[in-house]
């Protein structure tokens, strides 16, 4: 009983996003009117499944009370990659997307090498390593381009079996096969100790820098498969830094909806995704709502300040006004 | 003497050695580079960076970040041009002090969540800046009000006298109050204790709640004061025109030694750092170097600044 409530009270984050997209989602195949078709269900996985593949990077470095500036960035470089390299005969596209996930994995331990080694504040290392992958996905493709191997394409923009979206299942296979065993190993605990406080996690004999390094790592890792599937459905690559920014900005909040803080040390990169489909649900809603499209946007942005400021609100929880003023330095 | 020599602490002294290096290495490209007048030219485009790096650096040296300037900085321009449509020719001089209101509101609504609801500024700056874009598409996408510059803007913004472009001198009386404010009035002492700890400057009987309030109230204000310059600047005000500065206004404030946790720093630096953005900016565009050249070279420049002065000097443990 102690357990299922200690469950609960971990992970109420996560729950109210999925609880809130349930919601969403419901109003959207009821007033949509269509019914519960999987090519509906397809699209709207299809749509989220980029953003939630972003968020769930975005909660690693977070968790360690850092942040990562440049998954965006990260995620249009490996799509501009992939544009390049995932065509020919079937083992150049195994290649290729191994090429792909490895470039990502490159670019996050650039990310971790310069906040562990170099000893730079998160945002300001970020900053600046988004702006050069920035620049090599303009490098790489400096108009929008490419092409992909189309079965491929096909296979893991559509369903398996015809029943599940393959997006979907590529998303559980990245939790089982990324997120579980991190969260279970040392390195994994590692990142929520440092978040909670970085010197007793020192004293406690975690190897802080080990655990730091990694969450930048598979921040970069993360967003190389998002920038896969992304190549996967647009069937090109397209440098565009505005779209790399809104994918960070947007990360952030999918994952504070998701119920991480932004303090770090408390949350879950499964939280992330439910976040990232209640932000991607609100432009669903908006359409069937037959909300006129210059109004969109202000609802919109209201939605996302009020579903960010439930997230993160702290006065709810305070017993005293000193709980929220930090720790004294 | 002694005070001359605080304002100039390490990351400023080298802030301004990186920028003459720039500078002397663009001159033996051309010699232009070091003539008066193309400097002159670089202090005008660096102006309306400079106004909203110092309303930045201010939010940040309270260890908060206003992710909100993009659309203020629109906003700030859009008000000041439509102001003659909404209420007559005869009406353009409020054109300014308009876009000023309108950033402060939004500054005041970023200071209002983050000093009472305590929603981390990073995400409540973040929806605000989706709130205000929402605001501006529906006022302004469908009827197209006049975003032409009025002649205000554009002298405050393009015009010179005896070579001393307006913008300039506008950016040097923001700087001259944000300094004073810092240095010379308990607000000032206020920002900097509680940006290196809010939880001792309130047990000292400080209401910081009032200290963050004001502090997001200047960042709205500059930025969009900045955004009716540029208007001015650009001949007339247009969606997403803010986009651009939100990124090097903390990257200038950030390379001029401003901690990003807060607490440490002064304008000379800030100043510094918009100067760096926008010369560097300037030479490489000059260069003809493509658009990913340069902001490769942007970030690898932020890199090795922060890894020669930034590195943060409080290690695990």
């Amino acid at each position: 009983m102690k357990g299922i409530q200690l469950w609960f009270a971990r992970n109420n984050g996560a729950l109210f996003a999925l609880f809130l997209f349930v919601a969403m989602f419901a109003i959207y195949v009821i007033k949509n009117g269509v019914g519960l078709r999987i090519g509906l269900v397809t699209a709207v996985a299809n749509k989220g499944v980029l953003l939630a593949l972003v968020a769930m990077a975005q909660t690693f470095p977070i968790l360690t009370s850092g942040l990562d500036l440049s998954v965006g960035s990260i995620f249009v470089l490996t799509n501009c990659i992939a544009s390049i390299i995932l065509s020919g005969p079937p083992w150049m596209v195994a290649a290729g997307t191994i090429a792909v996930l490895l470039s990502g994995l490159v670019c996050g331990a650039i990310n971790g090498a310069l906040v562990v080694y170099g000893r730079l504040q998160p945002i300001i290392a970020t900053l600046a390593t988004g702006a050069v992958y920035n620049g090599l996905a303009l490098t790489i493709r400096p108009v929008p381009g490419g092409s992909v191997q189309p079965t491929f394409a096909a296979a893991l923009t559509t369903q398996i079996f015809g029943a599940v979206p393959t997006t979907l299942v590529i998303l559980l296979l990245v939790v089982l096969v990324v997120w579980v065993p991190f969260r279970l190993s040392l390195t994994g605990l590692g990142c929520y100790a440092i978040g909670s406080s970085e010197s007793a996690a020192y004293m406690t004999g975690i190897s802080v820098r080990r655990s730091r390094l990694a969450a930048y790592v598979f921040a970069g890792l993360l967003a190389a498969t998002g920038g896969l599937l992304l190549t996967t459905m647009t069937l090109s690559g397209d440098a565009s830094a505005t779209s790399g920014g809104i994918y960070t900005l947007s990360s952030i909040a999918a994952v504070v909806i998701g119920g991480t803080s932004l303090m770090g040390g408390v949350g879950g990169a499964v939280g992330s995704i439910f976040g990232a489909f209640v932000l991607r649900e609100v432009s669903d809603l908006l359409f069937v709502f037959d909300i006129q499209p210059l109004v969109q946007p202000f609802i919109q942005g209201l939605i996302l300040l009020g579903a960010v400021s439930l997230g993160a609100i702290r006065v709810l929880r305070a017993h005293n006004r000193l709980e929220f003023l930090g720790v004294g330095r | 003497m002694t005070r001359a020599l605080g304002l100039l602490d390490r990351p400023v002294v080298i802030a301004f050695g990186f920028i003459a290096i720039l500078l002397i290495l663009g001159g033996i490209y051309n010699k232009q580079f070091l003539s008066g007048f193309y400097l002159l030219q670089q202090l005008r485009v660096a102006s309306f960076l400079g106004i909203i790096a110092s309303g930045a650096m201010v939010v940040i040296l309270l260890g908060h970040i206003d992710l909100s300037i993009p659309w203020v900085v629109t906003l700030g321009g859009l008000a000041a041009t439509a102001v003659a449509g909404w209420l007559g020719p005869s009406w353009t001089a409020l054109g300014v002090p308009i876009a000023v209101a309108s950033g402060a509101l939004v500054g005041l609504a970023n200071g209002l969540g983050v000093a009472f609801l305590r929603i981390p500024s990073m995400v409540f700056t973040l929806g605000m800046n989706a709130v205000v874009q929402g605001m501006v598409i529906m006022y302004t996408g469908g009827n197209a009000p006049p975003d032409q510059a009025t002649p205000i803007l554009q002298w405050l913004a393009v015009r010179e006298t005896f070579y001393v472009p307006h913008a300039v001198v506008v950016w040097a009386l923001v700087g001259v109050l944000v300094i004073v404010a810092l240095k010379r009035t308990p607000f000032g002492r206020y920002v900097y204790a509680a940006g290196n700890s809010e939880r001792v400057t309130y047990l000292s009987g400080i209401s910081t709640r009032i200290i963050l309030i004001v502090a997001f109230v200047t960042s709205g204000t500059c930025s969009a004061f900045a955004g009716a310059m540029l208007a001015g600047y650009a001949g007339k005000a247009y969606q997403a025109m803010g986009d651009p500065y939100l990124l090097p206004a903390i990257a200038a404030v950030v390379l001029g030694g401003t901690s990003i946790l807060g607490g440490r720093g002064n304008y000379l630096g800030t100043v510094a750092g918009v100067i760096l953005i926008t010369v560097l900016d300037s030479i490489l565009s000059v260069m003809q170097i493509s658009d990913a050249a340069r902001q490769i070279t942007y970030g690898a420049m932020i890199v090795v600044m922060m890894l020669v002065y930034g590195r943060d000097r409080r290690s695990e443990g």
